[in-house]
């Protein structure tokens, strides 16, 4: 054990803090391409972690057999107000994956950015390997990690689903880099709304049919839609299965307000 | 929102209450009575203006017993405003009052901050922000009672459509020499506007 003193961060934690060494927020260094951060002009002027701008919500996802379906509204709200109300939050990484991101758009935007760059690189090499969703997922986890510990988070949580060798895969990343897989996944409000209804379904019947997982994530979008302030009634499925990416949408849920006329005052 | 026209008002309000991003009750009504004729709009905490509310309807009935005829709705909205006006730094809500009463026909009060101010139609409440701007331009001064539902209507559907924390169905109340006759939309029978 040594006694603090000059020692050097390793490679693997260059640009982040320096063990017992006191850590300024100023990232020092730039280097690599990808994901790493950037200070704005270096010297005192810091890049602290960003505040959200405009948002997106719940995200959704539910294995089945065969495959794997995704669910996000077309909402980004900009605080309270809710701003945009047609921008897609998901997005068709290759032929057997998906992405869908809640949380900062600008910084899904850019996700998507350097994630087409990543799939054009690799159609290039022209190996006929293509990206698998666990290799996304992993990938990813590294990247929302290693900004998170330079104190500039790309301020998202992901879902990612896919289809690969005949399996189905469902994970998620948050800008913290907490990564899982759960048949099923849900961000945001969904977790506390929607994922509740979502593992009771798959308790009673682990392995659903295509149309049973449609049906559960139309159920749970509605719930969302009725409690989640920041929701909207506009959304997208994306559904993976060996055949390839089908993405759906606008589609509405159909909502019941009868429980209105059964209403009168407050008393 | 309220809107005044000749014989009457027109109270509307959306129906839902959040508790930050969640929405703790989507069906809610905001036009409580205040008396038969009198109706207000809450805005704000919803305890508060519940209190409000609760205080000045039994305030009324005393004092319409006392006179023996149907209270004012200036006074009904006076002693909205008295009460927010003397908890102004502890209370968190608005109360919009509108009514028809004998003297001064259909009425629409502001009792914003413990003011009281009188107004062909007002808008309160955080969806209000979004509609300044279309209630400023569509508004006409003496419209029959059903351009004014339509008004309301259009207005709030709006908010609705764009404001986090409103939502749901929408509550509307007619006031008239007759009585006050409540309405309730729901789904397709709200407006609906551009929403891309």
């Amino acid at each position: 054990m040594e006694a603090g003193g000059t020692r050097l961060p390793l490679p693997f934690w260059a640009g982040g803090p320096a063990p017992g060494e006191l850590y300024s927020l100023t990232c020092p260094s730039a280097a690599g391409p990808g994901l790493e951060s950037h200070a704005g002009g270096g010297g005192p002027l810091t890049r602290p972690s960003e505040n959200p701008m405009v948002t997106g919500t719940s995200v959704l996802g539910v294995k089945f057999d065969g495959g794997v379906v995704i669910a996000a509204d077309m909402l980004g709200s900009y605080g309270s107000l809710a701003r945009f109300r047609n921008i897609s939050r998901i997005m068709k990484v290759n032929d057997n994956t998906v992405l869908g991101a809640s949380g900062d758009y600008a910084d899904f935007q850019y996700l998507k950015q350097v994630i087409d760059q990543m799939i054009i690189d690799e159609e290039l090499l022209g190996d006929g390997h293509s990206y698998s969703p666990k290799a996304i997922h992993s990938w990813l986890t590294r990247a929302m990690y290693s900004r998170r510990s330079k104190m500039n988070p790309l301020w998202n949580t992901v879902v990612i689903g896919g289809f690969y060798n005949g399996e189905s895969f469902l994970g998620y990343v948050d800008m913290l880099g907490v990564a899982y897989e759960d048949p099923t996944l849900a961000t945001g409000y969904g977790a506390y709304l929607a994922q509740p209804l979502m593992r009771e379904v798959l308790e009673k019947k682990p392995i659903l049919t295509k149309d049973e997982a449609r049906d559960l994530i139309e159920r749970c979008m509605k719930i969302l839609y009725y409690r989640d302030a920041r929701s909207f009634n506009r959304y997208e499925l994306a559904i993976v299965t060996e055949k390839g990416v089908e993405v759906e949408g606008p589609l509405s849920v159909e909502t019941n307000w009868d429980i209105a006329h059964l209403i009168r005052g407050f008393e | 929102m309220a809107v005044e026209f000749d014989g009457g008002v027109v109270v509307g309000s959306d129906s839902r209450v959040s508790a930050g991003e969640a929405v703790v009750n989507r069906v809610f009504d905001k036009l409580a009575p205040l008396h038969e004729r009198i109706y207000c709009a809450l805005s704000g905490s919803a305890a508060d203006a519940q209190a409000i509310a609760d205080m000045v309807h039994y305030q009324l009935e005393l004092h319409s017993l006392d006179m023996d005829e149907a209270p004012l709705v200036l006074a009904a909205a006076s002693l909205v405003k008295g009460v927010s006006y003397k908890y102004k730094e502890e209370l968190s809500a608005h109360l919009m009052v509108a009514g028809w009463d004998r003297k001064k026909g259909g009425q629409v009060y502001g009792t914003l901050g413990g003011m009281l101010t009188r107004h062909p139609f007002a808008i309160g409440g955080s969806g209000s922000s979004y509609i300044y701007g279309y209630v400023d331009a569509a508004y006409k001064p003496r419209m029959t009672p059903e351009e004014c539902r339509q008004f309301t209507k259009n207005a709030i559907a709006l908010a609705m459509s764009r404001d986090g924390s409103s939502g749901g169905v929408i509550y509307l109340v007619t006031i008239t020499k007759s009585g006050a006759v409540e309405q309730v939309f729901l789904g397709d029978e709200i407006p609906k506007f551009y929403d891309e």
